[in-house]
């Protein structure tokens, strides 16, 4: 296999996942859904096994060495997400499960306190069910309207009318910075300006940007930041949520519990200062100590040789993929996209073909990927999608499209 | 090959050429139903005389295996009494649990569908039409049929 992709060394990359020397019956693995979850590298296997085997303990509690050490590594990967992400501090990031979890408590913990009948909420057709749902709930409870900006035909932002949907009546856009489901990067930066100059709030879902990008947090202006740790090398249930701190200090807890309360009465509690007021009960200290090795990880490669490899696979692949007969959704241009590549191979269903594909050692999503808006607007139930990451090569990308070629003899 | 388990000749026959795959006007009973897995969406129409299943009916869009299972469950259960295909329902479902060794008899076709319990996530696909159309079915007596399932 080739050596450098976009200035990355991706076999001397791939030999720190070891899952991608499996094999699926007697085929290699093609792993090409790191849109869902990303692999993981030895690194951070070992951190999570490291901390389990030496240092367990609960954090902030213990009056006793394993405590201390415990709490000092949860917290050092706090501090290596909010250099990460370019945060002033580490009091700028809350942990939690990732992004549905964070924007539950953007929705809950600032919408619900913060939103009116009247107010209007601006999402996009293009927002994974995570940046859908929780406003929805939040809308029920507070009479605010949601409202969203659609899409144009090669599934970029629509902003043609942004000036009617964007008013004095937003008081929050909630957008993300890639979408999971055609691949778009979202003009984040012209986004937030309008949406400020109307005195309104941003939340950004980075859920699929963070993982690719080099985000700063504090050049971007965004009030909100969701990440998910398991899609940026990162264990499951590892991620978090940035705020300013005049925003996260507005926000109200969604769990209440132990760990979160400075002092508790019969009536009433007192809550901690930012972060630890959201962080209720025994956090994910491993899977957290994890991702904070994960970054370290990408922080080592650079964001922009990860991007500069994510735009020459994702090139590759979109050409490859057109050329050989399958439609694809979502911009063709790979230089205002990512690497989440949603497609339609002849008439062959998304299932089927991912059943195909899995027969070939080729894991990809098939299905709405979490996104029936923009499955609508497309006006189709599902889609095959491939997604690539810092490990993926394009003779993989050869496999894919060769794969192809077996669906194609089956169904047509 | 194990695909060769999956994709047989009758199943790809079906999908390519599917069997009352067709609105019903005044169907009495009628139900939609879909795959949140997917978003495939299945719509089952049911013509009844008496206790007898004078006609059915489906459509709607999906992968091989749904569509295929639709078309063959038509066949299998137009002209049996309502508590036949229950039965037969039931039977299928036993299949595809893995549950049931089924009967070819009783089956025919849709006895090439038991490829599918090898891949577990398209299970769902094989049993959405005889979900549907036991809801349906057991929706007889309300007013038109159930409404179709949020997601």
């Amino acid at each position: 296999m080739t050596g450098h992709i976009g200035g990355l060394d991706v076999e001397k990359i791939r030999k720190d996942f070891p899952v991608l020397a499996r094999t699926v019956g007697d085929r290699p693995l093609v792993y090409l859904d790191s849109a869902a979850t990303s692999q993981k590298p030895q690194q951070v296997i070992d951190e999570v096994s490291d901390f389990y085997a030496h240092h367990n303990a609960n954090a902030h509690r213990g009056l006793y060495m394993l405590g201390e050490e415990a709490t000092e590594l949860f917290e050092g990967a706090r501090a290596n997400l909010a250099r990460f992400f370019g945060a002033p501090g580490p009091e700028n990031i809350v942990f939690t499960r990732g992004t549905t979890e964070s924007m539950n408590l953007v929705a809950q913990g600032w919408g619900r306190k913060f939103l009116h009948a009247g107010d209007e909420v601006l999402l996009t057709d293009m927002e994974h069910h995570s940046n859908i749902v929780p406003w929805q709930m939040t809308a029920a409870v507070t009479g605010a309207t949601l409202r969203f900006i659609p899409l144009t035909d090669d599934g970029q932002l629509d902003l043609s009318d942004l000036g009617s949907l964007l008013t004095e009546r937003t008081k929050i856009l909630s957008v993300t910075g890639m979408s999971n489901a055609l691949g778009t990067i979202t003009p984040l930066r012209q986004l937030i300006d309008a949406a400020h100059a109307v005195g309104a709030v941003v939340a950004v879902d980075g859920a699929q940007l963070a993982p690719h990008h080099a985000i700063d947090v504090t050049a971007l202006g965004c009030d909100f930041l969701t990440f998910s740790g398991h899609k940026m090398l990162g264990p499951t249930s590892s991620g978090g949520l940035y705020g300013t701190a005049e925003i996260l200090d507005a926000t109200d807890p969604m769990f209440g519990g132990g760990e979160m309360i400075h002092e508790v009465f019969h009536d009433h509690s007192t809550f901690k200062p930012v972060p630890y007021k959201f962080e209720a009960g025994t956090m994910q200290i491993a899977q957290q100590v994890g991702l904070g090795a994960a970054v370290d990880y990408l922080d080592a490669i650079g964001m922009d040789i990860v991007r500069a490899h994510e735009e020459e696979i994702t090139g590759y692949a979109l050409g490859r993929l057109i050329d050989a007969g399958a439609t694809v959704f979502g911009p063709k241009d790979a230089s205002i996209r990512g690497g989440a590549v949603s497609f339609w191979y002849k008439d062959v269903h998304p299932h089927d073909l991912a059943t195909i594909l899995n027969e070939e050692g080729v894991a990809i999503r098939a299905g709405h990927h979490c996104a029936q808006l923009v499955m609508r607007r497309f006006d189709t139930p599902a889609t095959a999608r491939a997604s690539f990451y810092i490990y993926n090569t394009k003779e993989e990308v050869d496999v894919l499209v060769e794969s192809l070629a077996k669906a194609e003899a089956i169904f047509i | 090959m194990a695909l060769d388990d999956m994709y047989k000749e009758v199943i790809l026959d079906h999908y390519k050429n599917p069997r009352n795959k067709r609105d019903l006007p005044g169907a009495e009973l009628s139900c939609t139903r879909n795959n949140p897995l997917c978003g495939d969406e299945i719509t089952v129409f049911v013509h009844e005389e008496g206790d007898t299943i004078s006609d059915v009916a489906f459509m709607g869009a999906g992968c091989s295996i749904s569509q295929s299972s639709a078309s063959m469950m038509t066949e299998a259960v137009s002209g049996k009494k309502v508590d036949q295909a229950k039965a037969l329902a039931a039977d299928f479902r036993g299949m595809m649990a893995g549950e049931v060794e089924p009967d070819e008899d009783g089956l025919g076709d849709l006895v090439a569908l038991k490829g599918v319990v090898k891949y577990p996530i398209r299970i769902k696909c094989a049993v959405l039409a005889w979900d549907v159309l036991q809801e349906a079915l057991d929706s007889a007596g309300t007013a038109s049929g159930s409404a179709p399932h949020a997601v």
